[in-house]
């Protein structure tokens, strides 16, 4: 079978919407029900974050959520107990997004092959280093047909973002500023960055994450590439909610109208 | 001065891929690698600069007070029948080793252009050297300190204001140094091109190890000298550190490393007791795993989430340690023991009252296992004294009658 993130981006190259929820957020059952609640209102990639106790690349907003994530019981093992069987009813491509050192001790291969098993698309590992997953896990990754997403920033060289093109598979993450997640940079700067990504004629879509936050800065995104990430802004949207899949409809609507 | 000698012939020291054995390498996202990329291709040349050593070692002469003195401790020999000589880090300025890194790092930051300063501490002897070299440097000093930290060390948190740092509280996890050491990552990330990171500690990514480590290594090149004039020897039967991080351990043991007939020996913060659940002893505790960008020993749930280690010693309360000391635990080339909170703070005592030397709590821990070394009357043991008590009077005073 094609990988779905393959098949979303041949049927759809623009304004493609991916949505970031910490699993096991906001409580630890929620995770399919915001899973289906994004479906259903028009998210088309669905990114899932894996708690950990220190993500070095996330602002406070996602750390928090991660955190309570954690006291609500979330682990790698009770993640793929929930996912198992989602596919009977979730069709849109699925990401997991999380840090190195979990993945390391559940096991590369075995983790993999999970994540295959229960349906799971691509992965995003920003602390796992170019040269290691060429030299030992690309083979495995691609056994599974699992693809893994690699980050390109504002100053990545063009040779380097030609190379992690070269090996990311699905689509290329193109972090907006120099920065955590969840800061407010301004996006105008940005442009020349945007501009030059464009211009790099990339072997994948690529998708813009890190300080996406609204209807504004979706658009923004998506004039220079596929489409966009949004997480911290999400995650605001739906940690005091009542009614998950109600609060998911007036997120994804406010963007997409 | 040998902070620059070629160690790829070691069977210890880093190679040339970031890696000691098994453990070290750079797990950063990609939004950290351009500065540690620029920083694995600079390091070594700009160490290696003439001109680089000899403002180094002129200010760790005229400012920091280098060689420290090497002390043979009479009273305690006698006490633990073996030739003890203490290796004063404690009389450097403002108190303990971590000066030789951030004056050396200061010094690097200012050949890469940089303007602005991060670094994390938790007893706070680290942030305070930042502090001060960034005073003397005219540099913009920030730094990361865990909140229940700022309580401990409330001396050190006043020192740094006063030399003119921002002291900025983690309250995330632990609220301890992994804590301020993510925040001074995440820093880093949001300041990518100004901001040089003076990590304090021999861990994190490739090269700090490495860098910290050679930084360090005066300790050793000092003590060569001075127990070659004191004693006919270069060569120690001991040295001892404690170690959180392990950059105090790092310089002692450097061009120890492969002399054979020297003993290292590691003493890692054993807390309330190695399995009281309330401890910092890595390398009995921990598995392998990726800390600070590192792979190294560090202690982990079964689920790979990072545990909150306890010691008395906010120095050495860290959940990892250096990747170099995890090579060197698993090859067996050092001998790693810890030291419970009560036998750090007798030691401290005993320290005080044998010889007149109020230890930091850290170095507590070393001198602690004195007691438990099996050592012949004639040995020569070299106990790295990393720095002076004052900052930890509050906490001795609190259990002094105890
Ligand atoms: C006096 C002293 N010794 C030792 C340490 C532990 O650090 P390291 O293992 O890097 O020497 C510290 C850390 O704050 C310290 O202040």
């Amino acid at each position: 079978m094609q990988n779905r993130i393959d098949q979303l981006f041949a049927a759809k190259q623009h304004g493609v919407l991916n949505i970031y929820c910490t699993a096991g957020f906001p409580e630890l059952n929620d995770t399919l029900p915001v899973m289906t609640a994004l479906q259903q209102h028009g998210a088309d990639l669905i990114e899932l974050g894996m708690p950990f106790s220190d993500p070095l690349a996330d602002g406070p907003v996602i750390q928090d959520s991660g955190t309570r994530a954690l006291k609500n019981g979330m682990s790698l093992h009770k993640l793929f107990e929930q996912l198992d069987g989602f596919r009977d009813r979730i069709h849109v491509p699925v990401i997991l997004m999380g840090y190195l050192n979990p993945v390391l001790l559940y096991g590369v291969e075995a983790f993999v092959k999970k994540c295959a098993e229960v349906g799971v698309d691509g992965i995003i590992l920003p602390d796992l280093p170019m040269a290691e997953y060429e030299a030992d896990y690309k083979a495995v990754f691609e056994k599974y047909n699992v693809h893994l997403i690699f980050l390109v920033t504002p100053e990545t060289t063009e040779a380097r973002i030609h190379k992690l093109d070269s090996l990311s598979k699905g689509f290329l993450y193109a972090v907006s500023s120099s920065s955590t997640t969840g800061k407010d940079k301004d996006m105008s700067h940005q442009q020349a960055y945007f501009e030059r990504l464009q211009q790099l004629k990339l072997q994948n879509p690529v998708l813009i994450g890190f300080g996406i936050k609204d209807k504004a800065t979706f658009d923004t995104a998506c004039r220079y590439t596929n489409g966009a990430i949004i997480g911290t802004a999400f995650i605001k949207a739906i940690e005091q909610s009542k009614d998950i899949d109600s609060s998911v409809r007036t997120f994804i609507g406010a963007i997409k109208n | 001065m040998d902070i620059a000698i070629d160690t790829s012939k070691s069977r210890y020291q880093v190679d040339k891929n970031g890696y000691y054995g098994r453990f070290g390498g750079a797990y950063v996202p990609e939004m950290l690698f351009p500065n540690v990329d620029e920083l694995q291709r600079k390091y070594m040349e700009v160490l290696s600069d003439p001109s680089f050593q000899q403002e180094f070692e002129s200010l760790l002469r005229d400012y920091v007070g280098r060689p420290s003195p090497l002390y043979f401790a009479k009273r305690l020999s006698e006490k633990y029948k073996a030739k003890i000589y203490l290796k004063r880090e404690d009389l450097n300025h403002t108190g303990a080793h971590k000066i030789n890194n951030t004056i050396g790092q200061i010094l690097l930051a200012k050949r890469l252009g940089k303007s602005r300063i991060i670094a994390e501490t938790g007893a706070g002897q680290h942030g305070v050297a930042t502090a001060t070299v960034c005073a003397l440097m005219g540099m913009e000093c920030v730094v990361y300190m865990g909140s229940i930290d700022i309580e401990r060390q409330a001396p050190n948190v006043s020192r740094m204001k006063m030399l003119g740092a921002t002291v900025v509280a983690a309250t995330s996890g632990s609220q301890t140094l992994k804590d301020a050491t993510n925040e001074a990552i995440r820093d880093w990330i949001n300041n990518p091109v100004d901001t040089h990171y003076i990590l304090g500690t021999a861990a994190g990514p490739h090269p700090y190890p490495d860098m910290v480590a050679r930084l360090q290594s005066v300790i050793s090149e000092e003590i060569r000298k001075q127990l070659l004039e004191k004693t006919g020897s270069e060569l120690p039967d001991y040295v001892v550190a404690c170690i959180g991080g392990g950059s105090n351990a790092a310089g002692a043991f450097f061009h120890y490393l492969d002399e054979d007939a020297v003993k290292l020996v590691a003493v890692e913060a054993g807390g309330k007791g190695v399995h009281s659940g309330h401890s910092a002893a890595t390398t009995q505790l921990g598995k392998i795993g990726i800390i600070h960008a590192a792979k190294t020993l560090l202690m982990q749930t079964e689920d790979g989430q990072i545990t909150e280690p306890y010691s008395i010693s906010a120095g050495l309360d860290y959940p990892g340690i250096g990747p170099m000391h995890a090579h060197l635990y698993e090859t067996g080339r050092a001998m790693f023991l810890d030291a419970t909170d009560e036998e750090a703070l007798a030691a401290g005592y005993e320290l005080s009252k044998l010889e007149g030397i109020i230890p930091a709590m850290e170095s507590a821990h070393a001198l602690a296992k004195l007691k438990d070394i099996p050592f012949n009357a004639d040995d020569v043991v070299v106990v790295c004294l990393s720095g002076r008590g004052d900052k930890d009077l509050n906490t001795y005073i609190r259990h002094m009658n105890k």
